[in-house]
């Protein structure tokens, strides 16, 4: 199948979240950004799909500065066929959205992958966007899939469960844990991802419609009451009386 | 400049997160001065028409549609936001909200803000509105440009506050979807039966590695049990197996915001914290004191599982009985 897979970078999960003094910004001093999660394993079900079917290519996307191209080449390594970068930064869903259904049209995918969401952000947009503005169904969060390359069996999770369902190619879906495990690049893939075609294109949109004032930090915890062990009816009493919470 | 919310219906009933989305919708319309207007996805009973006119519905538009058809949902809500002359439409970001919300707002051609933890503030420009964001390492202060928009409120997150302004009239959504769009063939659902749902509960027992095995869960069960709460486990209790993968809350899992967080045998990595730290009281209890879930937990008890769950269960039990 010819897939398409949308990679957001983001600050390493291990990342103490800082932010720059005038809270406009993340700090990204000694931040080490990754391929989001989600879109890691979006890319290594695209490549598995694929070689099940013994054939077809995998593009990936990215819409971002050069900065990331590090990780769109860790993508090539993984398996990637190639990468496109759109040359823009990443501030808003539907501006990303548009960039993205603006590539995906320029050829015939049969499945387009996100990842759930994107865990800086947090904002589960981009794949439903996406969907929409191409006119294809959405498949979200989705837990696994095997196809036929016209057809495809998929499960999801939904409110209180999971559901099984058909659909027919082309698609959107979003990617959830569960749906295949992350593949490290080896040295092969890392020497031939130098000579892939990475692309990379201008911005052919300006849809902002939201744009973030500035961040705080959480606010911090009082401190922790410590309970002797021995004494459980206390922590009860505690979480009635001054937590109100039982 | 009328509010339009979602209500996902079961067997009759609105639930607590679609209460709670009606009520942040009602007070959105009185910032506006303006009415707020509900569209309930099947019929609704007697008792939960009277809990809409309690919270200040002016009017419930219902539909008839089934829960699985995110597209009829889509379109539904479409044609009632044209008829209500709706811009501020309110969903809960739920699994179903998140798959409606954005095809939604692009519909619509609106922006979308997602995640959102207060009631947002309007100003000339748009909205001001604040989110969760980096898995609750920190917010966002995001500018809507003008005025309309689509909210995906979080979870247990706003109160349900009874505001009545008179009768809440009712009418059938006259335009029903045809379902020539459906290409989404759903032939099965797994319901999970018996137990709470992680993401709608508003106590959660969670326990980690410091469990020793899967065969000491009924510990963590019977805790679960007795404080009508949810189960859950950190990444590589689900990962080993111990428990199933819709457990695993965290960075990499699911977040959750209950009322109350009892943390068991988890160190609290900033991977699993990420995911919980947002939940109103924290109690952790691990054999070691420097563990770091107690720097984010309300309460701590230094000690070992296996002897203080039996006791934490039976404590619990007790208080329930001199409280029936
Ligand atoms: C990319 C990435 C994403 C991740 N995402 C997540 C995520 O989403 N969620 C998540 O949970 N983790 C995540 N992790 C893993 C995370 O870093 C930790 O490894 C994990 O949370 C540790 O799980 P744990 O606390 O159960 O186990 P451990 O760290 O082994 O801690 C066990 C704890 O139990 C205590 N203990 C031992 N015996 C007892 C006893 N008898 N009574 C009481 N206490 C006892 C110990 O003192 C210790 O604190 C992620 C990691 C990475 C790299
Ligand atoms: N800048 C981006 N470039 C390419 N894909 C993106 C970008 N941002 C988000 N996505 C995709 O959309 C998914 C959901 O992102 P979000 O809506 O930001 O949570 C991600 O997992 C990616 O697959």
């Amino acid at each position: 199948m010819n897939i398409l897979v949308c990679l957001s970078q983001v600050p390493d999960t291990t990342t103490r979240i800082v932010f720059t003094a005038d809270g406009k910004s993340l700090d990204k001093n000694g931040v080490q950004f990754i391929i989001n999660p989600y879109d890691e394993l979006a890319l290594t079900k695209a490549l598995e799909l694929n070689e099940s079917m013994g054939g077809g290519r995998v593009t990936v996307v990215h819409v971002g500065r050069a900065d990331s191209e590090s990780n769109l080449r860790k993508a090539m390594a993984i398996g990637a066929d190639q990468a496109i970068r759109v040359d823009a930064d990443a501030t808003d869903a539907v501006q990303v959205a548009r960039e993205l259904a603006a590539i995906a049209s320029k050829d015939r995918y049969d499945l387009i992958l996100c990842g759930r969401e994107s865990i800086d952000y947090n904002g589960g947009m981009v794949g439903g966007m996406l969907a929409e503005l191409l006119g294809l169904p959405l498949v979200n969060i989705m837990t696994s899939i095997s196809s036929n390359g016209t057809e495809a069996e998929v499960s999801f999770d939904v409110d209180g469960g999971r559901a099984y369902a058909q659909v027919a190619h082309p698609f959107v879906a979003t990617c959830q844990k569960e749906l295949t495990e992350p593949r490290i690049p080896n040295m092969r893939g890392i020497m031939m991802a130098r000579t892939k075609p990475l692309e990379v294109v201008a911005a052919s949109v300006n849809a902002e419609q939201t744009q973030v004032l500035h961040y705080e930090p959480p606010v911090a915890k009082s401190g922790c009451r410590f309970v002797d062990a021995g004494d459980m009816d206390q922590l009860v009493s505690l979480l009635h009386e001054q937590s109100k919470v039982i | 400049m009328s509010v339009l919310v979602f209500a996902p219906v079961q067997d009759g009933i609105l639930k607590k997160l679609a209460l709670e989305a009606v009520s942040f919708g009602v007070q959105l319309a009185h910032s506006l001065q303006s009415n707020c207007s509900v569209l309930c996805s099947s019929e609704i009973s007697a008792e939960a028409h009277q809990q809409m006119q309690d919270l200040g519905v002016a009017l419930c538009l219902k539909a008839e549609h089934d829960l699985m058809d995110f597209d009829a949902v889509v379109h539904d809500l479409t044609q009632a936001a044209a008829r209500v002359g709706a811009q501020q439409l309110v969903i809960s970001n739920t699994y179903l909200g998140k798959s409606v919300a954005p095809r939604l707002a692009v519909r619509l051609g609106m922006p979308l803000a997602s995640g959102v933890i207060d009631v947002p503030k309007k100003s000339n420009d748009g909205w001001g509105i604040r989110r969760s964001v980096f898995s609750n390492k920190g917010y966002a202060f995001l500018q809507v440009k003008g005025h309309p928009c689509v909210m995906a409120i979080t979870p247990n997150s706003f109160p349900i506050e009874n505001r009545t302004v008179g009768e809440c009239k009712t009418e059938a959504l006259a335009v029903p979807f045809d379902g020539h769009q459906i290409k989404i063939q759903v032939n099965r659902v797994d319901r999970v039966v018996g137990k709470i749902p992680l993401t709608e509960a508003e106590r959660v027992v969670s326990a980690g590695r410091g469990l020793k095995g899967p065969e000491n869960w009924h510990l963590v069960e019977s805790l679960a049990a007795s404080l009508d709460a949810a189960t859950a486990c950190s990444k590589p209790v689900s990962d080993m197996h111990w428990r199933p993968h819709e457990e695993h809350v965290g960075q990499t899992g699911i977040t959750i915001k209950p009322d109350l967080y009892i943390a068991i045998g988890i160190s609290g990595a900033i991977q699993h914290l990420a995911g919980v730290s947002s939940s109103k009281v924290i109690v952790a209890i691990n054999t070691d004191k420097e563990a770091p879930f107690f720097k984010v937990a309300d309460y701590g008890i230094v000690g070992d599982a296996f002897d203080i769950l039996p006791r934490l269960t039976a404590a619990v039990q007790r208080f329930k009985a001199s409280h029936a």
